[in-house]
């Protein structure tokens, strides 16, 4: 059925929540640009007359022309390290080579010599986790120093440090997902590696380097004086050593080589879904910076969100009447078949079982899911708890756990509590994870986290037989209001990578699409779903 | 009547002969050589017959083949286009010998047209007007003085035995007459070993005019004048007709003087008869002079068919078929104005080198009549003469004849392949042209500026960059989250940023920033409609229309690699006549080391440097395809 919109472009309503909503855009705006700039003006320049092409323009460069981009973690590390990595010194995300779907990693050498970070580590690993449940094979443009050594006890040792890059590319590699480098600069010590795991790697002459050890280590180890080209060069590992597999002229040869070689991968795309023929929305995608208030406490249908993003705005919805909280129904973004799952308030328990047959449906049907998150938790209170709202809750969390058809989250206003993991946030590995810039994001609201603290500490107060007045709690509470207020932000969020991304609210429609259509390289694999508590 | 015709030809006059005799229910007979097989000629005939080898000797100038084909295929007339064995009299008389008709002259006609001096006695005693000369044997300097002044100055002194102007010398009166025949004569001992001269009247301003004249045997008519006084080196490039400047009574004394010629030798068929015209005092009808008689249908009758509305070949098969002529001299009259244009693939700036390659695209704009021998796809064979088309336009008068000629040669495209097309535009741009006044010596003065390619428009830049990307107008096209992409394209000296998005893309082009959009049509540049079009070629971009032109585009993988330093490469295709070193010799920057024939013409292939003859990969003979290694230089020991 389409969907019939009640907002009215023209209400002043409409243009108050734009305006706020357009105000919140521009913060995250400004963000990523600080990110892209890189390493800043002089070093950009420095890179440049080493007459090597800046990252951007390298990514470009491998790409088709005119192929989508769809970045992953432009802000990473924002506001972390005193400002000393903008982006986590590298540009990650998904285009197109030759026709085929690739994830890029690219290392920003203008950012402290490409050197990683904790969060370039997590970054790195979080693009090769897309690469791996999408089945992207991986082009990684190499220029780094390695680990940074300042940081290296939070980038060396752990599960998920460096170590995991490469246990990574042993492993898409053996999963058919192809792994390959182009070395375009320095590739030092473990940041070696990253080509010599890679299936097939290109090195630019007189500009990339490969060696455990660079020049002043062997030094300093065992005395020899060597220069960095016949250390490790190109022309010493494409006809010496082995490492590299092709010599390129510049690094506009060794993209031109890295695209050749995609071109040569005989990748197919599995049958996956009933593609329909796309239709634009009836109501205009535009408009959402104005259908969605700017105060998260404000209610709104869900429903004028959908009605701008899928096909013709039609909606079949399932059990309308039922769990009316969450709102559930198959439709299409640009002929991709999808079942959608929308907040409409608290989470129910009569609203999470619906959500959990939606995902059994869903996963019997193999269509691909878009949990479209404004959640501030499940229902609180004697009544609900006693009903098993906990056993309800927990069905969906099991069915959302252990589905596998491809889940796509967009944080669209809030993302509290259990309610996050009932909607299938990070922690239930949705293949991507995007953000609106008004969304807030935290364990529970700020002031019922400030609240429950000042309760536990009233309680104290007064069983010893203090007494505490109000202006008393209200200072008590400001650190922890202002603590929730800054980490809920999502600058803050996508600085950790608790997300993928900040979008703008208007190009929803065309992340949702090019999210599923990278998701839909892997094949959908049947699902199994866990026990569910009856 | 004839029922079944093979035309002893190939490309677009074989074309245009089998269009109009289907028209008449005659059955056509192609004839081909090897490379032709899939020619348009062929694949328009109705039967077609093998006649030979790719080379002309082997096939087209083959009589005896040519008529054995007709014979076999049940022909009864043999037409024979122009070029190849159209004036050949041995020919007409093999083809009528064999019992079948030939469409054109008898072989006394064209014998008596076809030895010069000859036919310029016959004109003159036929009294029609040739150049005034001395050819006599009595070379005393007194006598040729005389004869000098008789022919009135100024005059052209002309070793006999010359070429190359050497021995020659223009006199402009009487004055100076006795001092450039003694150099004359000396310069041509010299060279020539001959002092013998020939003395004629000099035309300070010449114009190629010809008649086209039609006859039955006896009688003959003229269908008017056509001016191709656009030449390079006696080669047409635009006719037109009737002449610009053209009066009734100067019209009037040619064209009888024409008829004249025509029935002096009881011609049959259509010929032309060319004059040279005196154009330093507008025309006059005592200041034109027979040149010769072409003895066949001309390459440039298209633009007589225009103005006349006859179909020239439909007289030629009638005629032929023994019909008497179609119409009286009162029934013909001129109608408007009509040009045509000669499409070669020739690459002007580099001195009208012949080029080669496929027509990987091939389209002409409506409303012009084309005349072509080849389709989209073809290979221009390096064989024959690299012609791809005749653009012919009419108009109501001059100046609409040459809008639609601008406009034709604006939509025309061919990719694939260099072509004359930008040349020929700004030659119909000359000023010269433009007005009328024209003369054969306008490509050679002003040569320079008619040759060079003008530099692409920025508008035409910005779009080969996008079509270097193969950019178009998807919704998603540039898409990212935040700040696009942008690549950077070589157009020429330029490079170009190009920063695709949606629908189009922005494109910075010489510090201007140029919006594109893709629509159906084309490229919109900052809003407006260009009417330009381009195109991926295998080479390159082609950008058509105007500021339009050719980006060659490096292939980015054709680089580094094995490499073959010293490699002296066959630039184009063609046949080795000679080798001129071998190995072990010492050569200098500038020696000939061999020498290769293509298109007619003979190219030195010179050391670029210094060295020593590594190895010769070829021998004299050899046939070789471009970028073929000839020969391997190696640096001085």
């Amino acid at each position: 059925m389409k969907l019939i919109s009640a907002v009215s472009p023209s209400s002043d309503a409409f243009r108050a929540n734009e305006t706020a909503n357009l105000e919140a855009l521009e913060v995250a705006g400004e963000a990523v640009a600080l990110a892209a700039s890189g390493g800043g003006e002089k070093a950009r320049e420095r890179h440049v007359g080493r007459g090597k092409m800046l990252p951007r323009d390298r990514v470009a460069g491998l790409l088709d022309p005119g192929s989508v981009f769809l970045e992953v973690g432009a802000t990473a590390a924002h506001g972390m390290y005193d400002g000393a990595a903008p982006g986590a010194g590298m540009i990650a995300g998904v285009g197109r080579v030759q026709g085929i779907d690739v994830m890029v990693i690219c290392n920003d050498a203008t950012v402290k010599g490409g050197t990683y970070y904790p969060m370039s580590v997590k970054k790195h690993l979080r693009a090769q986790e897309i690469a791996e449940t999408c089945h992207l094979p991986c082009v990684y443009l190499v220029d780094s120093g390695g680990a940074n050594l300042p940081n290296q006890d939070e980038v060396f040792p752990d599960r998920d440090h460096f170590g995991r890059i490469f246990y990574n590319q042993a492993r898409m590699s053996a999963a058919g997902i192809a792994q390959i480098a182009v070395v375009m600069g320095s590739c030092t010590a473990g940041g070696a590696y990253v080509p010599a795991m890679s299936d097939v790697t290109i090195i630019v002459k007189d500009q990339g380097t490969i060696f455990l050890a660079g020049p002043p280590l062997v030094q300093a180890a065992t005395g020899e004086v060597v220069s960095a080209e016949d250390l490790g060069g190109g022309d010493v590992h494409t006809r010496l050593s082995g490492v590299a597999d092709y010599l390129a002229e510049d690094d506009a040869h060794a993209l031109a080589l890295a695209r050749q070689t995609v071109g040569n991968l005989n990748r197919r795309v599995p049958d996956n879904v009933v593609w329909a023929t796309p239709e634009d929305p009836a109501y205009d995608p535009g408009e959402l910076l104005g259908v969605v208030p700017g105060d998260l406490r404000e209610a709104y249908d869900c429903r004028e969100v959908i009605a701008r993003l899928v096909d013709g705005s039609r909606f079949d919805e399932f059990k309308a009447r039922f769990g009316e909280t969450l709102v559930c129904g198959f439709a299409h973004v640009m002929g991709c078949p999808v079942g959608i799952i929308a907040n409409n308030g608290v989470l129910l328990a009569q609203s999470a079982e619906k959500g959990a047959h939606f995902v059994e449906l869903c996963s019997q049907r193999r269509i691909p899911l878009v949990f479209l998150q404004n959640i501030t938790g499940f229902m609180v209170g004697r009544a609900y708890e006693n009903a098993g709202i906990a056993r309800a809750g927990a069905k969906m969390v099991t069915a959302v756990a252990t589905t596998n058809v491809p889940k796509i989250t967009m944080i669209i206003g809030g993302s509290f509590g259990a309610g996050n993991y009932g909607m299938a946030g990070r922690a239930y590995s949705p293949r991507f994870l995007w953000t609106w810039p008004n969304s807030r994001i935290s364990v529970m609201g700020g002031a019922q986290a400030a609240g429950v603290l000042a309760s536990v500490k009233r309680a104290g107060i007064e069983r010893s037989g203090g007494s505490w007045s109000d202006e008393d709690e209200a200072t008590f509470k400001e650190p922890t209001l202002e603590m929730f207020e800054r980490q809920s932000h999502p600058l803050y969020a996508s600085a950790r990578l608790w997300d993928d991304g900040i979008i703008d609210p208007r190009k929803s429609r065309d992340v949702l699409f090019l999210s599923l259509k990278a998701s839909l390289n892997a094949p959908i694999e049947e699902t199994r779903f866990g026990v569910f508590r009856m | 009547m004839i029922s079944t015709l093979l035309i002893a030809n190939r490309g677009e006059i074989a074309c245009r002969v089998i269009e109009t005799a289907r028209k008449m229910g005659i059955e056509t007979v192609a004839v081909y050589s090897d490379v032709d097989a899939r020619a348009r000629h062929v694949d328009l005939a109705d039967r077609a017959v093998r006649i030979g080898g790719a080379a002309p000797g082997e096939s087209y100038l083959r009589g005896d083949q040519i008529i054995m084909a007709a014979l076999e295929a049940g022909a009864d007339a043999v037409h024979p286009g122009y070029g190849f064995l159209s004036e050949n009299a041995a020919f007409v008389g093999a083809v009528e010998a064999a019992g079948l008709i030939f469409v054109g002259p008898s072989a006394e006609a064209i014998r008596a047209m076809g030895l010069k001096d000859r036919a310029k006695a016959l004109m003159a005693d036929a009294g029609v007007p040739v150049v005034p000369g001395y050819h006599g044997e009595d070379q005393e300097p007194g006598h040729l003085e005389v004869e000098a002044a008789e022919i009135g100055f100024p005059v052209l002194i002309k070793a006999v035995a010359g070429g190359g102007g050497k021995g020659m010398r223009r006199v402009d009166g009487p004055a100076g007459f006795m001092d450039a025949l003694e150099s004359a004569k000396a310069e041509a001992l010299g060279a020539f070993g001959n002092d013998a001269v020939l003395i004629e009247k000099y035309v300070t301003k010449p114009r190629h005019i010809e008649v086209q004249v039609f006859g039955d045997g006896t009688r003959a008519v003229h269908l008017f004048e056509r001016d191709c006084s656009l030449q390079r080196r006696h080669q047409k490039v635009i006719e037109e007709a009737p002449a610009p400047g053209m009066t009734e009574d100067v019209r009037a004394a040619m064209c009888s003087a024409a008829v004249r010629a025509a029935e002096a030798v009881g011609y049959k068929g259509a010929g032309t008869v060319e004059f040279i015209v005196d154009a330093s005092e507008g025309l006059r009808a005592d200041r034109f002079w027979f040149m010769e008689m072409n003895t066949r249908l001309q390459v440039e009758h298209p633009v007589t068919e225009a103005i006349t509305g006859v179909d020239l070949v439909e007289w030629q098969l009638r005629v032929a078929g023994g019909e008497g002529l179609p119409v009286s001299q009162g029934d013909l009259a001129i109608s408007g104005h009509a040009m045509e244009a000669r499409l070669y693939a020739e690459d002007a700036e580099a001195g009208f080198l012949p080029s080669v390659g496929t027509l990987e695209h091939l389209r002409f704009p409506e409303g012009v009549r084309v005349d072509t021998g080849v389709s989209e796809g073809d290979v221009i064979p390096r064989f024959y003469d690299p012609m791809i088309a005749k653009l012919t336009v009419w108009g109501a008068d001059r100046r609409a004849a040459l809008r639609g000629m601008a406009r034709a040669l604006e939509g025309t495209e061919v990719a694939g392949t260099v072509t004359n097309v930008g040349f020929l535009s700004r030659l119909l741009a000359h000023e010269g042209f433009q007005s009328g006044d024209v003369d054969t010596g306008i490509i050679d003065r002003d040569g320079a500026g008619l040759v060079a390619n003008a530099p692409m428009s920025e508008e035409a830049r910005a779009i080969a960059a996008v079509t270097a990307l193969g950019l178009g107008g998807g919704a998603l096209q540039g898409f990212s989250l935040w700040a696009p992409l942008s690549h950077f394209v070589g157009i020429g000296e330029d490079v170009l940023r190009v920063t695709p998005r949606a629908g189009g893309a922005d494109v910075e082009v010489s510090g201007q920033l140029l919006r594109l959009v893709s629509e159906v049509d084309g490229w919109r540049v900052d809003g407006e409609k260009v009417g330009l079009r381009a195109m991926r070629t295998s080479g390159g971009v082609q950008v058509f229309g105007r500021g339009g032109g050719f980006v060659a585009l490096a292939d980015p993988l054709a680089r580094g690699g094995v490499e073959r330093k010293g490699a002296v490469l066959a630039p184009m295709p063609g046949r080795v006549v000679r080798v001129a070193v071998s190995t072990g010799d010492t050569v200098r920057e500038g020696d000939v080391l061999a020498v290769l024939e293509a298109m007619k013409m003979e190219h030195r292939l010179l050391a670029a440097r210094d060295g020593v003859v590594g190895e010769v990969l070829v021998r004299a003979g050899d046939q070789v395809e471009a970028g073929l290694e000839l020969v391997r230089l190696e640096d001085e020991a």
